[in-house]
Formats: C-alpha cells, structure tokens, sequence
C-alpha cells in the first residue's frame, strides 16, 4: 500500500471525526479545550465564526458530531458536545467586542435574501463585511424562521434567539419583516443582483383523505402550523386527551408544547417501531420524562368523529418485516383496530417544500418531485441570479445544514457579483503546529479520563410543565462544563509520524494502549494491510496511516480507529519521530467574521 | 503530562483460553527512557505470558538491581514479585523454587547483575539447573549510573563519549552452554516475532532456561561505534532458525520445506519448531552450539534464537528427590512427624 499523504488537508481532517461529521466543520476539540480552561469568549467566537448560532444550536442542535465522537468507539456515550457548546454561550463575555461592527464600505451590490431562518442569516452575516445591501424578507414578525416558529420556548429561549438573530441583523442588515414574498419575479424585477432563497420546507404533511379529517377539522392541527400558532401566542390551549401522529423531532416538540398547555393524556403513536423513530434519542428521553407515552407499531386508520365533535382515532396495529436488504415493511398484525381517546390530533408526520410564489416560467427549473435544480457546490439554480440554501434547496435538514449551506452560498453570490467563477472554492484554512514543551509536557492536556458522561440538569417538573417559556434544560455549571470537556481525546491533536527519525525500537508499539501501531512488512492492498496488523482494522470508516517504507523495510501502519490521542506514542519516542501536533482546519468563508 | 496510562483498550481484544485480555497481565507505566529495549522485552513476556494462558498467580517475577532489575514493576501486576539484592537474584530463586515448585519462575537480570556483581550467583544457579527462566536484558552498559561500560561490553566498542572498551567481553550465552545450561537461548529487543517464542519456550523448559537478549541503551550506547546500537545489531543479526512454540495438542500449522525443519519435543508434549537457517548446527549437542557461537563471534555476527538445548534436563528437584508437592500444601504431621520418628531416623545412623 501506497504511504499515506498527510499533506492532505482531508486526511487529518477526517481524524477529528466530530469536526469532519459536523455540516460546517466546527473544531469541536478546540473549542471544548477553550472551555475547559474558561475562556468561554473565544470558545464562543470559534463557533460563532463557523456555524454562527453557538446558543441556539447548544441547544437544538441535531449533533451529527455525537454519534461520530469518537468516544462511542471506545466507551458507552460520546462527548456532549452540543451541550458545552452551549456552555461557551451561557458563559461567554463581551462577544460584541469580537465581532465585525457596522458600518461596512459598501461595494454598490444588493441582495435579497428570502426567509429569515439560518440559511438567510448566514448569507448575510458572510456577506455583510464584504459590503453588500442585504435586505432580508420574512412574512414572520422577526429573525429566525423554523427557529422562531418551531421550536418550542422551552428548549430554545426567545432572548437567546434574538440574541443571536440581532448580532447578524445589527451588521446593518435591512429587514423586511411581516412581508410575505409572494412572487419572485417580482424580486428579480428589481435591481438586486443576486437573490438567495432560503424559505424552508414550511408544509406540514398532512392526512387529507382519512376518514374523519374534515368533519374533526376544528381539533385537528398540522403539527408544525400549530408550534407556530403557539409561538406566536395565536394559540395558548389543547384538550386534555392529544394524540400526536408522528415519530421525529417535530413530533415531541408537539407532545411536550401539549403537555403545557393543558394536554393530561398525551401520547404519541408512531407508525415504525421506537427504535427506528426518527427523533434524537434524548428528545424521546425528555418526552418519556414529562409522562408522554409513545406507541408504536400503530398505523393510522381513522378519525372518529361523532356529533361534529373529535372523540379519538382508530389505529391498526402492525409489526417490522425487513427483507434480505434490509428493507422494511410494516405488515398488519391481524388484531383488531385500537381505539383511543383524543380530543387533538396534532399531526407531526413530516414536512415538505413548497415553492407556490416561485413562477415556472421565470428560467428556474424544478424537478420530478418539483424541487428547484440546485447545484451541490454552490448553490445556484438555473437561474444564474437565484441561490439556494438550507431546507429549501434539497428538502427537510436542520439548522447546521443550513448553516453550512448558507456559507458556500455566500461564497457563490460573491464570486458571482465579482464576475468570478461560483464553482470556485478556496483551500481551507489549515495549521498544523507541535504542542511538545518538554519531556513529558504537551501544550494540551493529554490524560485521558474514565468519566462517564454527565447529564444536564433540569429545572423541576412542576415549574416546568406549568409554564411554556420556562427553558427545561438548565445548561452544565462551569465545574460540570470542565469535567465533561475533560473527556474529549483531543483528537485534534495528531499523530504525527516521520519516518526518517525512526529507529524502530517499538516503543511506541508497547506502550499505546489501544494496539494501533504496526510495524510490518508492506502489503499489497489496503485490504491485505488491514488484516495483518497488531489489531486488524475492522473499522473500514476509519483511515489507515501508512508510512514510507523503513530501514529493517517494514513500513509503520497506525489505525485511526481507537487512537486516544494520549501522546503516549510520542512520549515513549526516542527520537521524536512521532510528535502530537495540533491540527486547526477552518472552512474558507466569504466575509471575515471575526477579527 | 502523561504519566498515566489510558485505561480505555482495544475494544476487540481477543481473550485467551482463561479468558484475560492482554491488559490482565500489564504492569505499571515504565519510568525507563523512551526507547528502552527492556520495555520491548517487557512487552514480549506480557505477550509470551497471554499466548501461554499463564494464570498470573502462577508466575512469580524476580529480579536483582539496575534499569533491567526495575522492569518486573512494568509487566505482570497481578503476579508475584521479589525484587532482591543487586545479583542475588539467583539464591532467591533457588530458595523459592525450592519451597514451591509448582510456579513458574521468571527472573530478570541485566549484564550489570548477572555478568559482574552477580556472576558467583549467575554460575550455580545454571550448574544446579533450577526451574526457571533467566532473561538478561543485556545493553552492554551501566544505564542506571550513567553508562559506564559493563562487563559484557566487546572489546573495541565506543560508548557516547567516544572512549573504547579495552577489555573482553564476557559472553553470556556461551559460558552458560559451557557451564551446562540445560536452555541456552540469544535474541534481541526489537525483534518479537523471534523473542516471544523463545520466552514461551524457555518458561516450558523444565529446567534452566537462559536467554540473553540484546537490548539497546537508547541514552547511552546507541551511538555510533557501539556494538550493542539499534543500528549495529540490526547491521550484525544472524539467527540459528527461525522459532515456534507450539503448545500441547496443537496442530502445527506453518510449513517449512522438508529437511530443515526440526521438531523438538517437550515431556508435557508441546515442542519447539526450529526453521534451520544455520548450517552445521545441531541445537541438541552442546558442543556444535559452542562451535556456532564462537564462529559467529568470529564473523563478527550475533547469532540469535535457540542455541542449545537438552530436552531430557532433570531440574534440582528431580537431582535432589524432593518432595512433589510445595511445602506450603504439606501438613503439620508430614512436615514434624513428631519425635518417635527421629528418634527411629537417629537409631538408623548408630
């Protein structure tokens, strides 16, 4: 096997798996570092620069991170990483400070931005530095889209949204909010020079022709339209008996929003079987805490409506057949149809794209599923002057989707106003630096804890489920914070190997805990190599590093895999040919957040 | 500061037949300079003792003085341990072999303590023949006071500060094959796929199994000129075979071409596979082994793996006809049958 070229960015990339699994590559351990030793601001400003909402998102961020986190492969649970990342945002200081401040030497450009959620926001933060005229439309009466109209007060408070929003909108952003863009060729008829859409997927499914629908209409609510409603203070009671159709994140928002506002029995009744529900495992945990059962297997068969008035749905009860690939099918279990009691049905079973106010006859071509070609790259539509971004380009995500989508959007619509190519991508930023200090000193703190995962503590039940806004989560303190960022591995700090430094005396071999290091003769394949190591590499998503070949002519062999980062290997090197050096890999964006 | 070893482990460690992972028989993090070969050797006996399926309150571990004397600290926690006086680590192993046979003895030594302050003691533990493995962890210098050329060092070998040896060098594994050695046995640090076998080897041996291991000082004889560097011993290695262990009732399964393969079997009925790579060498006959070794020494060469070895040894239980159980599991009335039998036992010599 060839030797590994780590002077590719990509692969010691790929090492941080939670900056790698993350949409808009946050470094994730070097901002839990800065937390561990207090310096919540500029842990707050790291993330600030790459994913732009650090309070909102330490919040309600879905984590692709955790699951990667590295820890999950030599322990139980992984890093908590969105928490802490809320930590930095609860502690933080002056961030203003930090930030670029308004006025911007204005480059003549104008932008329209539609929707104000994440995707906008991000465009306009990036581009806002550079001199642009944003203007920023929502029919909402504020900043934030989905963020403001979906999820529920008590997971995401209002001043920390608006917090958020307003850094980006005090860039001298121009808002047009309570303004419903209702044609966009009536936008591309003014002179703006690029327009970005970033409206979200804002149709919630529905169960148009079950039986029962209309006749129950007045107690029967489209889940997402409802959290809205509710955010929006339309809204403010439910039955007491609420079935809540659906098994994703939308779905819980909908049964603990019930729960408040006079919802006793509320349960949630999922087609597939709970383990394949959709939602985070930890908004099922919160959901099951606040006394919400969820009831799977159950498919939807009817509303029961009896003198104009909602008394419950008939659901058939089914179980999971999966075939040889995998693939599965819910097959009626024979019993007979479950009745149960409901005076709301909230139906959370999913959301859509829906782009009425986008004229087919403007040059943006829609697909078979009537979605508008967007470029994966840069995110322009087929018309040269219209962006996509976030829920609106490729169907339902999240908001670190948007996010990143929102960044490379904005790199777009520069290069595009510049007369640039906006496929054009400039190489991230990259710094790869020795944390050795002496002997058996690192510039980072290398000892790996046994710790397990610390839960985030709650505020009581009662004060909780009484009041709306009442936030459930009550954020770590700064001495739980240290603890859990203690238990990243630091996976940052790379491995670093130089093969003519080596004198194969296999200290390195010995002393890793993990087994990851081998030195053996080459072989053929990346397969073959695999199998012949100290411990075969099974994980196939982990890398191999290779070396060039030495001089007894084996070569050495590290597996990514369980690597902890302890810098034992380095410390036990007698020559220094392994050294710990910390990698920084920072996605080029357009404007220049921080300074 | 990592003083401290991860606890975390690989979490597809394959277990052994008592069903340990490797880690079971880990000791603690070593103090010894990075590069040390005797952490190598350290971590061939964690590996040797694994494979083997060694229950570690079987094995006792002892050593004498000096950087090679400190590694018993480095491997093997849960075994036993006697770290004794600087090259008397023989008189406690006899006494303790002596007293239970039944555990697997393991001594560490270097060339410090067993080629000068400890040769009196290093002698007639191998004339005795006691039941035990012998490793000397052998770098040809005084590490722990600062390098000083040992006893053990080649005449014409340069330490760090460029001064020659002017003296010869003891050659261990040769005086022990002289001295009657029953397992004679030489390899090197960096090379495990050949010492592990031999450790595996040497601890089934019923008798005295020594093996000298080239182990090189990366602080102070890894320089240029020395010929007990990484570099030189790479550069100079020549093995006698290559080695397998193979246990009790295993099927051998690597195949070496007719003719220069030998089997030597063991009367608990494992054996050593030896592929020959030395011509004129009978690892069965003491004298061809000295024949081996000192042409070897003559070429300038190391030669490593198993040198002599006789299979038919009788260990000093055996020679003295001691009991067959350890004292610790006799019982009052067999060790003090009481003054009626000594008095018969004085009326026998009237």
């Amino acid at each position: 096997m060839k030797p590994t070229d780590s002077n590719n960015p990509e692969y010691f990339h790929k090492v941080v798996d939670c900056q790698h699994a993350c949409p808009a590559h946050t470094p994730v351990p070097e901002y839990i570092r800065l937390i561990a030793e207090g310096k919540y601001t500029e842990a707050y400003m790291i993330n600030w620069d790459s994913n732009v909402f650090p309070g909102i998102l330490g919040r309600t961020c879905d984590r692709p991170c955790e699951p990667a986190c590295r820890r999950v492969r030599v322990e139980e649970e992984p890093v908590a990483i969105c928490r802490l990342k809320r930590v930095a945002a609860d502690h933080k200081g002056d961030v203003k400070e930090s930030m670029p401040k308004a006025p911007f030497v204005q480059n003549s450009k104008k932008i329209a931005l539609l929707g104000a959620g994440p995707a906008s926001l991000t465009v306009a933060r990036d581009l806002a530095t550079l001199g642009y005229e944003l203007h920023l439309y929502d029919d909402q009466k504020a900043g934030g889209g989905f963020m403001r109209s979906q999820i529920p007060s008590f997971r995401l408070p209002e001043t920390v949204l608006n917090e958020e929003v307003n850094y980006i909108l005090d860039l001298g952003i121009h808002t047009h909010f309570n303004t419903y863009v209702s044609s966009l060729k009536e936008v591309l008829d003014k002179d703006y020079d690029a327009i970005f859409v970033g409206t979200g997927a804002p149709k919630g499914r529905d169960l148009t022709d079950m039986i029962g629908r209309q006749e129950g209409a007045s107690n029967i609510h489209i889940g997402i339209n409802w959290l809205a409603s509710v955010a929006f203070e339309h809204q403010n009671k439910i039955g007491k008996n609420v079935i809540v159709l659906g098994g994703g994140n939308t779905a819980m928002d909908c049964c603990r929003t019930a729960r408040r506002l006079g919802g006793k029995n509320v349960v949630v009744v999922v087609r597939s079987p709970f383990a394949e529900m959709k939602a985070s495992p930890w908004e099922k945990e919160d959901a099951a805490h606040e006394d919400i059962p969820i009831i799977d297997n159950h498919v939807p068969k009817s509303f029961v409506v009896e003198m104009g008035v909602l008394k419950g749905m008939n659901f058939e009860k089914v179980h999971a057949v999966y075939d040889d690939n995998g693939k599965r099918k819910l097959l009626p279990t024979g019993e007979a149809e479950v009745f149960i009691e409901a005076d709301d049905v909230l139906i959370a079973i999913g959301q859509e794209n829906s782009f009425p106010w986008i004229e087919r006859t403007i040059g943006i071509e829609f697909d078979q599923w009537d979605m508008p070609v967007v470029d994966e790259i840069s995110f322009v539509s087929t018309h040269k002057k219209v962006f996509f971004g976030g829920d609106s380009a490729f169907g339902p995500k999240n908001v670190i989707t948007a996010v990143a989508h929102g960044h490379q959007a904005a790199i777009s619509i520069h290069h595009f106003c510049q007369g640039e190519d906006v496929n054009k991508r400039l190489a991230p930023y990259v710094n790869l630096v020795s944390q050795k200090m002496g002997l058996h000193e690192w510039a980072f703190d290398s000892e790996v804890v046994t710790d397990r995962r610390y839960v985030v503590p709650q505020a009581d039940k009662k004060l909780t489920l009484g009041n709306r806004k009442q936030e459930v989560e009550l954020g770590f303190d700064e001495i739980t914070a240290f603890k859990e960022a203690e238990r990243c591995l630091n996976c940052d700090i790379q491995t670093v190997f130089t093969e003519s430094k080596c004198i194969e005396c296999d200290a390195c071999v010995d002393i890793c805990p993990t087994a990851c290091i081998t030195f053996t003769p080459n072989a053929e394949s990346e397969t073959d190599l695999r199998k012949i190591l100290k411990m075969p590499a099974n994980n196939l998503t982990q890398d191999i590093y290779v070396s060039d070949i030495l001089p007894t002519s084996r070569v050495m062999v590290k597996d990514e895999n369980v690597c902890l980062h302890c810098g034992l290997c380095a410390e036990r090197c007698p020559t220094s040919a392994w050294d710990m050096q910390k990698f920084f890999y920072s996605v080029t964006k357009a404007g220049k957040a921080c300074h | 500061m990592s003083f401290i070893r991860p606890k975390f482990r690989h979490p597809e460690l394959p277990k052994n037949a008592l069903g340990y992972t490797v880690d079971y028989y880990e000791g603690a993090l070593s103090t010894l300079c990075a590069g040390c070969g005797h952490d190598s050797i350290g971590a061939g006996v964690v590996q040797a003792c694994f494979e083997m399926n060694i229950e570690p309150h079987r094995l006792a571990k002892l050593s004498g003085i000096g950087c090679s004397s400190k590694t018993p600290n480095y491997f093997l926690s849960n075994s036993h341990g006697f770290n004794s006086v600087h090259g008397r680590m023989p008189s406690v192993a006899t006494g303790a072999n002596l007293a239970n046979r039944d555990l697997i003895y393991l001594g560490v030594s270097g060339d410090g303590d067993t080629a000068s302050i400890g040769m009196g003691q290093f002698v007639h533990v191998i004339r005795r023949n006691i039941n035990m493995i012998y490793i000397v962890m052998n770098n040809g210098c005084y590490g722990l006071t600062k390098g000083q050329d040992s006893a053990t060092s080649d005449n014409g070998s340069k330490n760090k500060t460029g001064v020659m040896n002017v003296y010869e060098s003891i050659d261990l594994a040769s005086l022990a094959i002289e001295l009657g050695a029953t397992f004679v046995a030489q390899s090197f640090s960096g090379d495990k796929a050949q010492l592990i076998p031999l450790i595996k080897a040497g601890m089934q041996h019923p008798g005295f199994a020594f093996i000298n291991v080239i182990s090189p000082c990366v602080t102070f004889n890894n320089n240029v000129g020395s010929t007990k560097s990484y570099d030189y011993v790479r550069q100079h290695i020549e093995a006698t075979s290559t080695v397998d262990f193979v246990p009790e009732m295993t099927e051998i399964t690597t195949t070496y071409k007719s003719g220069v393969t030998q089997k030597i079997g063991m009367h608990d009925g494992s054996s050593i596979q030896l592929h020959k790579i030395a011509q004129d060498w009978d690892p069965l006959d003491r004298q061809s082994a000295m024949n081996a070794v000192k042409l070897s020494k003559k070429n300038n060469e190391i030669l490593t793996g198993l040198l002599f070895m006789d299979p038919d040894a009788k260990d000093l239980h055996q020679l003295l006809q001691t009991t067959e159980k350890p004292l610790n599991s006799l019982s009052q009335s067999l060790l003090c049958p009481g003054s009626e039998m000594l008095k018969q036992i004085n009326e026998d010599f009237r």
